[in-house]
């Protein structure tokens, strides 16, 4: 059976290429068709009706015509337009860094559903939550475990026995945690973290944002799971997060 | 030098001068092969004046169009007509993305005052922050000058925005007065075809009529 010449998904658009004089070309992660690519014609002009319902970081509804390489936009109707975010300084940063994770971590046309809940869910927290920080680390460690890549947080990837509540160290490299032994026979870097810092991220790993939400996490303790995450994040994709140095200039 | 053997192998043969020009017209914004092809055909068959004013013109580009020291528009005397003027409003900046926008604006004939053109907008995602475009620049030309009002006429869209949102951290404390371009329905469009953020902010900055 051939695929249908039109089809409709709903999207949220995560990346915004410009093209020649007016047009664009629009990365959307969708939650049957993952990561997908539309071409949309005249996006740019001031008058163009579908620009609007098509900006980033918009949830939308998404009409697409078959094309020969790239498949064209045809209509597009907003779900929820985030407004929030499209008017704090701050929380468009902490939303295009989202957005961007998203984008570099997922490959084209993979379903995966769990990953949508996940962005649409972060998206609609960064309206609201005052815990902006501990929402970044709670999205980074989900995305981790939606693309595959969860950590090994309950025992040492080594010698696999339970962790202690003792400095241990996290191994990038290894992908978890190593115990105090373990970590300096090890040869990949590793990052001592404190027992707070072990139990944030547990329960991060494990319980749904309603219950982290109501952690009060101190600035120090914040700022380790953060170096923690990012420098995780950098060493599997082998690359900067760009964003990340933009909310970086923002804090200071 | 790589692409140039690249190039050369993948066109059918002609002659040298010709395979050089077309590799050149096919490295401008929106010329493909064909385009190019066609376009190299077409001066070789032209005037000899049309090809001479066309490389003049291409030449004279380069060498006369700098940078206005104040406002950073593309002109070829510094500072530029507008920066010179004595006719315009010198207490009124208006900051704008790029110089094609401020060829919008004076076609409007409706701004008097002074402009700063930034040369891009801040795109995290891209990887360009405050320091990549005119922010520093401009700072400097709002301390040392009596400016009395700043317009955001950055574009709309979420970099533009977001530009604007970062502008007006830093020039709020400095107790200017600071507006942004009303952002609403465009003139000749159906209302049916709005989106939310522009029907929220058409409706919020709604006018006694």
């Amino acid at each position: 059976m051939t695929s249908p010449r039109n089809y409709q998904t709903e999207a949220i658009i995560i990346k915004k290429t410009k093209l020649g004089e007016a047009d664009s070309i629009l990365t959307l992660y969708t939650p049957h068709l993952g990561k997908i690519q539309g071409f949309a014609k005249s996006l740019r002009k001031t008058k163009s009706k579908l620009a609007g319902h098509l900006e980033l970081l918009t949830h939308s509804q998404v009409s697409f015509a078959r094309g020969k390489n790239l498949d064209t936009i045809t209509g597009s109707q907003t779900i929820t337009s985030f407004l929030p975010l499209k008017t704090d300084l701050e929380l468009t940063s902490y939303a295009l860094y989202v957005i961007e994770l998203v984008n570099q971590f997922t490959p084209d046309h993979l379903e995966n559903r769990p990953l949508f809940q996940l962005l649409l869910g972060t998206l609609e927290h960064l309206c609201q939550t005052s815990g902006r920080e501990l929402l970044l680390r709670y999205f980074e460690m989900h995305l981790l475990e939606t693309s595959g890549y969860r950590p090994q947080l309950q025992q040492c990837l080594s010698c696999k026995t339970p962790l202690q509540p003792v400095i241990n160290s996290f191994s990038a490299g290894a992908g978890g945690m190593l115990c105090p032994d373990c970590s300096q026979t090890h040869s990949s870097t590793t990052t001592p973290l404190t027992v707070n810092a072990q139990k944030v991220l547990r329960l991060l790993q494990a319980d749904d944002y309603d219950t982290v939400s109501r952690l009060r996490v101190p600035p120090e303790l914040s700022s380790e799971l953060e170096r923690v995450m990012r420098s995780y994040l950098r060493y599997l994709l082998e690359r900067e997060v760009k964003s990340a140095a933009w909310l970086d200039s923002l804090k200071r | 030098m790589k692409a140039k053997i690249v190039l050369n192998q993948s066109l059918p043969q002609t002659a040298e001068p010709i395979n050089k020009l077309i590799h050149e017209f096919s490295k401008l914004p929106g010329i493909g092969p064909k385009s190019a092809q066609r376009i190299a055909y077409y001066l070789l068959r032209a005037q000899e004046d049309q090809a001479k004013l066309l490389s003049e013109a291409i030449l004279s580009v380069k060498q006369q169009i700098t940078l206005c020291s104040g406002c950073f528009n593309v002109t070829d005397s510094d500072p530029c007509h507008i920066c010179r003027s004595t006719e315009r409003n010198r207490n009124q900046i208006c900051i704008v993305e790029q110089p094609q926008d401020i060829l919008a604006l004076e076609h409007t004939r409706i701004y008097r005052g002074l402009y700063h053109v930034l040369h891009g907008a801040i795109s995290p995602t891209e990887g360009v922050g405050s320091d990549d475009i005119r922010i520093r620049e401009l700072m400097e030309r709002l301390q040392g000058n009596q400016i009395n009002e700043v317009i955001l006429a950055t574009n709309t869209n979420l970099e533009g925005e977001q530009t604007a949102l970062y502008l007006q951290r830093l020039i709020a404390p400095m107790g200017i007065k600071l507006t942004r371009l009303a952002r609403g329905l465009p003139f000749g469009t159906e209302l049916e075809y709005a989106d939310d953020v522009t029907l929220t902010r058409a409706f919020e900055g709604r006018q006694e009529f």
